[in-house]
């Protein structure tokens, strides 16, 4: 059997390596940069046949790789995917791709360490979905924050260091934390690291609030949650276009990945019992901070603060734990991944331009830039939930998901479909139409054939989650039921 | 009566090494200044037969010799092994430093060569005088090292500092030593062991010993509250003694506290685990605060090292072979680190020109990528982040302490590695982020520069395959402890 996952895993790394092996003369830059684009092609061609091949009827693993990896410690090179895991795969590698292209021009500095960061990220993120084995996860979910904080550090904004230290000590105060549960439940449980095996054990309610407490550190910081969502802000703004675009669609879900895998059912018992603090703390994120985007002047601030808010929804969605919520939710996900990196490579493309974000700077540039305006319009409506877009399905779904379990949860959720097209569109209108706001505005160029193809391709993607979204629902149906069975089970 | 001759194969590799030492010691004395590669040559040849030696020597249980004084083990064995290694490198590092710095001269061989045989000797010691004898033939030469830029106001206030506070270590652990002895009327180390856990030795008496034992390795390992002189001696010795104090002498030094703590004085574990956490918390604490506030960069591995030795305590004082084995690994991987970042900073310092402050890094991945690379290994190594050995380092003294049920404490530890990684952080920072300063192209003879990579190579391929170093390590310690 071909080991695709690992295949998915190790193709950008190497080809990430190799990139970085070439050197960062200015001569090489064409060189590196197509070496990149094969890279990254490669590592999705890898991914489809995890799709292709998926038995949508198992909940079990599929894909399944295992080899000892530290005997002494009992930590195995454990892969597999279920229809969980399986889309973040996907999605990443789809969006490697994208960030590749992205920064194809754009990138004067450096470029061949610059796609060699995405590369072999990309890669480390593949194995944190991939993992069973908690070491491993672990490995990955760290390593992956070196990449991330050079990628933001080096070539990101004017505060980028900041931005670049805040987002690493944050994600690790977190991570380390959940490092302390893991070996806590490792010697718990007869000496093995396996998620399974963590899944398996028995925990009276206090311990498995502290394990939950833990975990719950390193993923809220991730998602993020209110209140520990302060550094995405900062670290969106600061990232250069394609670090933003990882970070919004792939990091932050890692965070809410782990509450699944990790969280629900590892501490069922403590999920209950904190489940009003956490669909407090969800519902916080997406009525506050849904009015926090309502006043921002930054547009990059702006959709970093309305990513917050949809992974309110996300959350929401998993602590109501009913199918509707964590499938709503897992749309929500997938969803968020084309429309926030949609909307970030929106504004990369008037900040290339006119080297600002503040969107006092822009109006009317449907004027100069129409193909542009239309695409941005088909995004800021996905992101403001409308039907017909994937944006759409998740959040309603979510919403009947809480419905079922509570009227006013899901009227404080609902209210966000407000708040969000309020942000949104009027975001768009002072930015695109209205007369030509300044000489600037009007040298503006209209979109090339590149960046045409970056946004039409995520533009097919949203409207076609949008208009059928059972092929991305179906796949997911068995392992979200293995997921809530495990969640209504006792463990005390 | 005839005394019998003892049997002196166990110490084969000493004696190897001290005949060999010997003869670098009347060579050099033929040689100018121009010549002074042959030293380093025979230096080199010395390390790599005594190696030798001790790889060859057939497998078996542990030796005792010398009327139970030495022992010859499996830990003994791979700790010097990994100590005379070090040493090996070290002399390929400051080769270049100390020709520059007219420093290449006999002494420097001889005095390094020496101590390297105290190291060996106090790994190997199996009683109260062995041990000390080792250790006092590993401080002399550190001692003169430190000092040996004489003209260097800044080096021999350093080493006036670390031989005054060295000096009153020794002394306490000569007092705990009386003390024990006389509590127990026994000096091996088993036949301590032994009498202590048969229950008729006074407590008191011994629990007072096994203070001041514990203050005087405290010291020498250089942990909070006994840490003063760690800064002052890292910054004020010339970059390679610094090198050297601070790894190969570690080494020796978890040696000389699993063979005095963990075998000798076992049964009282209870006592010296609280103080170890004690000791070891203020480290944690103290070290990674600190090191944040520093800006010259050899202090800043100073503070930096205080709290990895924290972090070996929480290994040692969970008292069970898992932890000894993990404080080795540990120690093991930190000398390789260390190494490291001591290389680097010799890497950048040229001719009339000492690397030491933060802001030297600068800019380094526009002047040299590859190197900039090897230090962000370096660094998120010591920060414990994977792929990085240090990473393992980290998670096999968390277990062993958690299994030992010192939760709070693995989670306190934890905590303060988080403040760590600020400090790491910040070179990683100023080496990416930053315009260069310091435009000169980096220099470095070649060996130098392979070793270098060599060594973060190393970190790399330790961190994904850690495997045969703690197995290695583990077996050694099942071996030789019981």
């Amino acid at each position: 059997m071909t080991p695709y996952l690992s295949l998915s895993i190790w193709v950008p790394i190497i080809a990430g390596v190799l990139v970085i092996l070439l050197g960062s003369g200015q001569d090489k830059a064409p060189l590196a940069r197509k070496l990149a684009l094969l890279g990254s092609l490669a590592g999705l061609v890898v991914a489809v046949p995890l799709y292709t091949r998926f038995d949508p009827a198992l909940a079990s693993m599929q894909f399944a790789e295992f080899s000892p990896w530290i005997p002494s410690f009992h930590i195995n090179y454990h892969l597999g995917i279920d229809g969980i895991s399986m889309w973040f795969i996907l999605l990443n590698s789809f969006t490697t791709v994208l960030v590749v292209v992205a920064g194809w021009e754009v990138i004067k500095d450096r470029p061949a360490q610059y796609m060699a960061a995405f590369l072999m990220m990309s890669g480390l993120i593949n194995g944190v979905f991939a993992s069973l084995d908690a070491i491993l996860f672990y490995v990955f979910f760290e390593a992956m924050l070196i990449p991330m904080f050079i990628i933001i550090g080096v070539w990101g904004g004017p505060r980028r260091v900041f931005a670049a230290i805040k987002f690493f000590l944050y994600t690790l105060l977190g991570s380390l934390l959940m490092l302390a549960a893991f070996i806590y439940m490792y010697l718990k449980s007869g000496q093995s690291f396996e998620i399974s095996a963590f899944q398996a054990l028995q925990m009276p309610l206090n311990v498995q609030i502290m394990i939950f407490m833990a975990m719950f550190m390193s993923f809220a910081v991730k998602v993020p949650m209110w209140p520990v969502h302060t550094w995405l802000p900062d670290a969106h703004v600061e990232a250069p276009t394609g670090g933003s675009v990882v970070l919004a669609a792939i990091t932050l879900k890692i965070g809410a990945y782990g509450f699944l895998r990790f969280n629900l059912p590892i501490a069922p018992d403590a999920a209950h019992y904190l489940s009003g603090f956490m669909i407090t703390l969800s519902l916080i994120a997406v009525v506050y901070i849904g009015l926090v985007a309502l006043v921002q002047a930054d547009m990059k601030k702006l959709v970093a603060y309305s990513s917050i808010s949809h992974m309110g929804f996300v959350t929401l969605g998993f602590f109501v734990f009913n199918q509707f919520g964590i499938e709503g939710g897992l749309m929500q996900m997938i969803s968020h991944g084309f429309v926030s990196g949609a909307m970030f490579l929106c504004i990369g493309v008037l900040y290339d331009r006119m080297h600002t974000r503040k969107i006092a700077d822009y109006g009317g540039v449907a004027n100069t830039m129409p193909k542009f305006a239309a695409f941005f319009m088909l995004f800021a409506m996905a992101n403001a939930g409308l039907p017909g877009t994937s944006g759409f399905i998740g959040e309603f779904i979510v919403t009947l998901g809480v419905l079922q379990a509570n009227f006013w949860y899901a009227f404080f959720a609902a209210t966000a479909l407000i708040f969000g097209a309020a942000y949104t569109l009027w975001m768009y209108k002072r930015v695109i139409f209205g007369e030509v706001a300044n000489d600037h505005v009007r040298e503006l160029k209209d979109i090339n054939r590149r960046e045409f193809a970056l946004l039409a391709i995520l533009a097919v993607a949203t409207l076609a989650m949008g208009i059928y979204p059972k092929p991305f629902t179906e796949p997911m149906h068995a392992s979200v039921n293995k997921l809530i069975q495990q969640t209504t089970m006792k463990k005390i | 009566m005839m005394t019998a001759i003892p049997n002196i194969a166990p110490a084969l590799p000493e004696i190897i090494l001290l005949s060999l030492v010997s003869v670098v010691l009347v060579v050099d004395l033929f040689l100018d200044d121009a010549q002074r590669n042959l030293t380093y040559f025979l230096s080199q040849v010395a390390i790599l037969v005594t190696v030798l030696a001790l790889v060859s020597m057939p497998h078996s249980a542990p030796v005792y010799t010398f009327s139970n004084m030495f022992v010859d083990d499996t830990l003994g064995r791979t700790l010097k092994v990994l100590a005379l290694l070090t040493v090996s490198i070290i002399f390929a590092y400051t080769r270049a430093y100390s020709v520059q710095r007219d420093m290449f001269k006999g002494e420097y061989f001889s005095l390094m060569l020496f101590a390297t045989l105290g190291m060996m000797v106090l790994i190997s010691a199996n009683h109260f005088l062995t041990l000390y004898l080792g250790l006092e033939l590993l401080a002399l030469g550190q001692y003169a090292l430190v000092a040996l830029q004489r003209d260097s106001a800044r080096s021999t206030e350093a080493a006036m500092k670390y031989f005054v506070l060295g000096a009153l270590a020794s002394g306490l652990l000569l007092y705990g030593m009386s003390m024990i002895y006389g509590a127990t009327g026994a000096l091996g180390l088993q036949q301590v062991a032994t009498a202590l856990s048969t229950g008729t030795v006074d407590h008191q008496v011994a629990t007072i010993g096994l203070v001041f034992i514990v203050a005087g390795l405290a010291f020498k390992l250089g942990v909070v509250p006994f840490h003063m002189w760690i800064p002052d001696v890292y910054e004020g010795a010339p970059t390679s003694m610094t090198l050297f104090i601070g790894t190969a002498p570690k080494i020796a030094g978890v040696a000389f506290f699993i063979r005095l703590l963990g075998e000798g004085l076992a049964p009282l574990a209870s006592d010296w685990q609280q103080m170890l956490i004690v000791v070891a918390v203020l480290s944690l604490a103290l070290g990674n605060i600190t090191a944040i506030a520093q800006t010259n960069i050899k202090r800043m591995l100073a503070y930096s090292t205080i709290s990895h030795m924290g972090f070996v305590l929480l290994g040692i004082l969970a008292a069970s072979q898992q932890g000894y084995a993990a404080a080795s690994f540990y120690i093991s991987t930190y000398s390789l680190m260390g190494l490291g970042a001591f290389g680097m900073i010799l890497l950048l310092s040229r001719a009339g020109f000492e690397a030491e402050t933060i802001e030297d890094f600068k800019g380094l991945n526009k002047r040299s990528p590859w190197f900039a690379l090897v230090m962000l290994m370096v660094m998120i190594s010591m920060a414990g982040i994977p792929p990085s050995v240090g990473f393992f380092a980290k998670l096999s003294v968390l277990r062993a302490a958690l299994a030992a049920g010192y939760t709070w404490l693995v989670v306190f530890s934890v905590m303060l590695s988080l403040v760590g990684a600020f400090y790491y952080l910040r070179i990683i920072k100023v080496m990416y982020m930053d315009e260069p300063e310091d435009t000169h192209p980096i220099e470095g003879e070649f060996d130098m520069r392979v070793l270098l990579s060599l060594n973060g190579i190393a970190i790399f391929v330790l961190g994904i395959l850690p495997q045969p170093l703690m197995s290695l390590l583990n077996h050694a310690v099942v071996q030789s402890l019981r």
